[in-house]
């Protein structure tokens, strides 16, 4: 075992913003917000060092972060690991988190007469509870470690969807508490059978013995659908939208950037770390099948909406339809020996841009709401007089989910619509262009709306910062210029990883 | 019939009797009792899996129930949590019906500053 500094960071990663969760509650609501502020501070240094370190080692010797909880190796012990997929997770889901608590150190103040208040100190609390959740998620390496991140990432996002108390949003964070629940239990009885059948959960060596059987294929068929229904992959994602639009945006921007994210990368590592031998291709096209109808209904129900929050949480059940066409295309150039790893670059792209976009959309959203009082899609005049950075921001976001160069969703449409060609399925290229098509036409929407010139007299009816404003800007630049990573002389994706088709044993 | 058997078919029906009640009971109070009827029946799968030691060859696995605990404690919790939000809902709407599809709801479904 090779442990170094950078492995005790990995350890930090995730206990840092729990301690800050606990520390946040005995202090109480009048100090929670520096806490909170701090510990993202901190985070953000613990992460830094993480990923300077896999850069070093992705030039020398290639292998993953590695750290085993208090010496005992597994099987018996569990190991936390962050191969080139954690490290950029790690790194996409930080500099949201901290642009976010940026944008929310007004929305989320201490109350003035310094009495405690329930919303700053639970959406305080839930942000760090969130990001020590997610930082779990990609640095477990083990099932049942995976099952606990996932239950305490549901725990601490649906509080976030029931932040402002009324009727509506609790019965939205009750569904979705629901639909979440069903779906890890679904995902427990998967790993409880493979624990059944190999005698052991953990993933690198779970992938060794486990063999393409009848019990295999239950497991992993039981597993993917709980995990589907959280990642709100269409026909499950019908709690997504009130859940999502209900909530104040700095929340929404958390649940709909990152929440929905965990799941997703849980359905990867299943699919291509622990049994690459047991998917087969009609599996992964069934799963890109869903995918491709969450991107058609997705989009035409965005379109048909009349409010801007809901559009963007239909939006959101569009682009995670995308992150599910790479298991086709990785697999199926696996299948035909050719190099899977562009696929799965382009997902991983696609997950982060949209990641950042979305984050900087929702935001845009909740300052256009603050400005205008209400957030009607056919009355958004004025919003470019009042708020020039955050149209600026709509519409470098915008073009990040359609896919313009030179965002990041634009490289990762370009390396899946290679992908999807050099292994002979034009179809979910197809698929990809038309939801590109019917995503710029909200966007088109949205931004020549805001630009038409407000009525003589209007005033904006709050004053936003112009910190909040620049948050925002933020988000949607990163987004906006990802698309360079394709200059990047490292392959920070492919660090500590077998090729796919060395795993499946196939030519 | 082996015992470890019997509890796996006893397990499974759990589950498929929780899942049943799930899908086809409205009420949020008995969907939230359906998920724990389906918790118990993965619980005794495990505890099935643990007695007939399948890992090691051994008389009985301790993994299993030390994930067991685990799995209880986070079952609890998750009850815990939804029968609060169902009594918070009930308390602010007078009502514990999911569906909230009326055309009200989507008037003005967003309000972005905090109340307390």
């Amino acid at each position: 075992m090779t442990e170094s500094p950078a492995s005790l960071l990995l350890v930090l990663a995730v206990l840092l913003p729990f301690t800050g969760v606990i520390f946040g509650l005995l202090i109480g609501g009048r100090h929670v917000r520096t806490v909170a502020l701090t510990t993202v501070a901190l985070g953000l240094a613990v992460i830094g060092g993480i990923v300077w370190h896999a850069l070093g080692t992705c030039s020398g010797s290639g292998t993953a972060i590695e750290y085993v909880l208090g010496g005992w190796s597994p099987p018996l012990g569990i190991r936390l690991r962050a191969d080139g997929l954690s490290v950029l997770m790690l790194l996409a889901v930080a500099v949201v988190i901290s642009l976010v608590s940026v944008y929310a150190h007004a929305d989320f103040a201490p109350h003035d007469s310094g009495k405690e208040t329930r919303a700053p100190l639970v959406f305080w609390l839930m942000l760090l509870a969130i990001w020590g959740s997610l930082n779990l998620v990609f640095v477990s390496g083990d099932l049942f470690t995976l099952y606990v991140a996932l239950e305490l990432l549901t725990f601490a996002g649906v509080p976030l969807v029931a932040l402002d108390g009324r009727g509506e949003t609790l019965r939205a964070a009750l569904r979705y508490l629901l639909f979440a629940l069903l779906g890890s239990l679904l995902y427990l009885l998967g790993a409880v059978l493979l624990y059944g059948a190999y005698g052991t959960l953990d993933i690198q060596l779970l992938s060794q013995v486990v063999r393409p059987e009848a019990l295999s294929w239950a497991a992993l068929a039981l597993m993917t659908v709980g995990l589907l229904a959280k990642t709100a992959l269409f026909p499950l994602h019908i709690w997504l939208p009130p859940a999502h639009a209900g909530a104040p945006a700095a929340a929404s921007a958390l649940l709909s950037a990152l929440v929905v994210k965990g799941s997703w990368f849980l359905v990867l590592r299943l699919w291509f770390d622990v049994m690459p031998n047991v998917v087969t291709l009609s599996a992964a096209q069934l799963l890109a099948a869903l995918g491709a109808a969450a991107i058609i209904v997705g989009n035409i129900v965005a379109l048909r909406q009349l409010r801007l929050k809901l559009l963007i949480a239909y939006s959101t059940v569009a682009q995670i339809g995308y992150l599910f066409l790479m298991f086709p295309l990785a697999f199926g150039l696996a299948f035909a020996g050719m190099d899977s790893a562009p696929a799965l670059t382009g997902g991983m792209l696609q997950t982060i841009s949209h990641a950042l976009a979305k984050a900087a959309m929702f935001l845009a959203a909740g300052l256009i709401y603050l400005t205008l009082g209400h957030d009607r899609i056919s009355d958004l005049r004025g919003v470019a007089q009042a708020l020039p950075m955050t149209v600026t921001a709509l519409a470098l976001a915008g073009a990040s989910l359609i896919g313009l160069p030179p965002s990041g969703g634009f490289l990762a449409k370009w390396l899946l619509l290679s992908a999807a060609l050099e292994s002979g399925q034009w179809w979910w290229g197809a698929v990809m262009l038309l939801g590109g098509l019917l995503t710029s036409v909200y966007v088109f929407i949205i931004v020549v709306r805001s630009l038409a010139p407000a009525e003589a007299g209007w005033m904006p009816k709050t004053r936003v910062p112009q910190y909040q404003q620049m948050a925002v800007l933020a988000l949607a630049l990163s987004a906006f210029l990802l698309g360079l990573a394709a200059l990047s002389p490292v392959d920070l994706v492919q660090l500590g990883r077998t090729p796919l088709s060395l795993l499946r044993g196939t030519p | 019939m082996n015992t470890a058997t019997l509890f796996g078919l006893c397990a499974s029906m759990l589950i498929g009797l929780g899942l049943y009640g799930l899908l086809t009971h409205p009420h949020p109070l008995r969907k939230i009792l359906a998920l724990n009827v389906i918790g118990s029946g993965i619980f005794l799968l495990f505890g099935a899996i643990a007695f007939r030691g399948a890992a090691a060859g051994m008389n009985a696995d301790p993994v299993p129930q030390a994930l067991l605990i685990t799995g209880i404690v986070v079952a609890f919790s998750a009850s815990a949590l939804a029968v609060a939000l169902l009594l918070r809902l009930f308390e602010v709407t007078g009502d514990v019906s999911l569906a909230n599809e009326d055309p009200a709801a989507h008037k003005d479904t967003s309000k972005d500053r905090p109340h307390d």
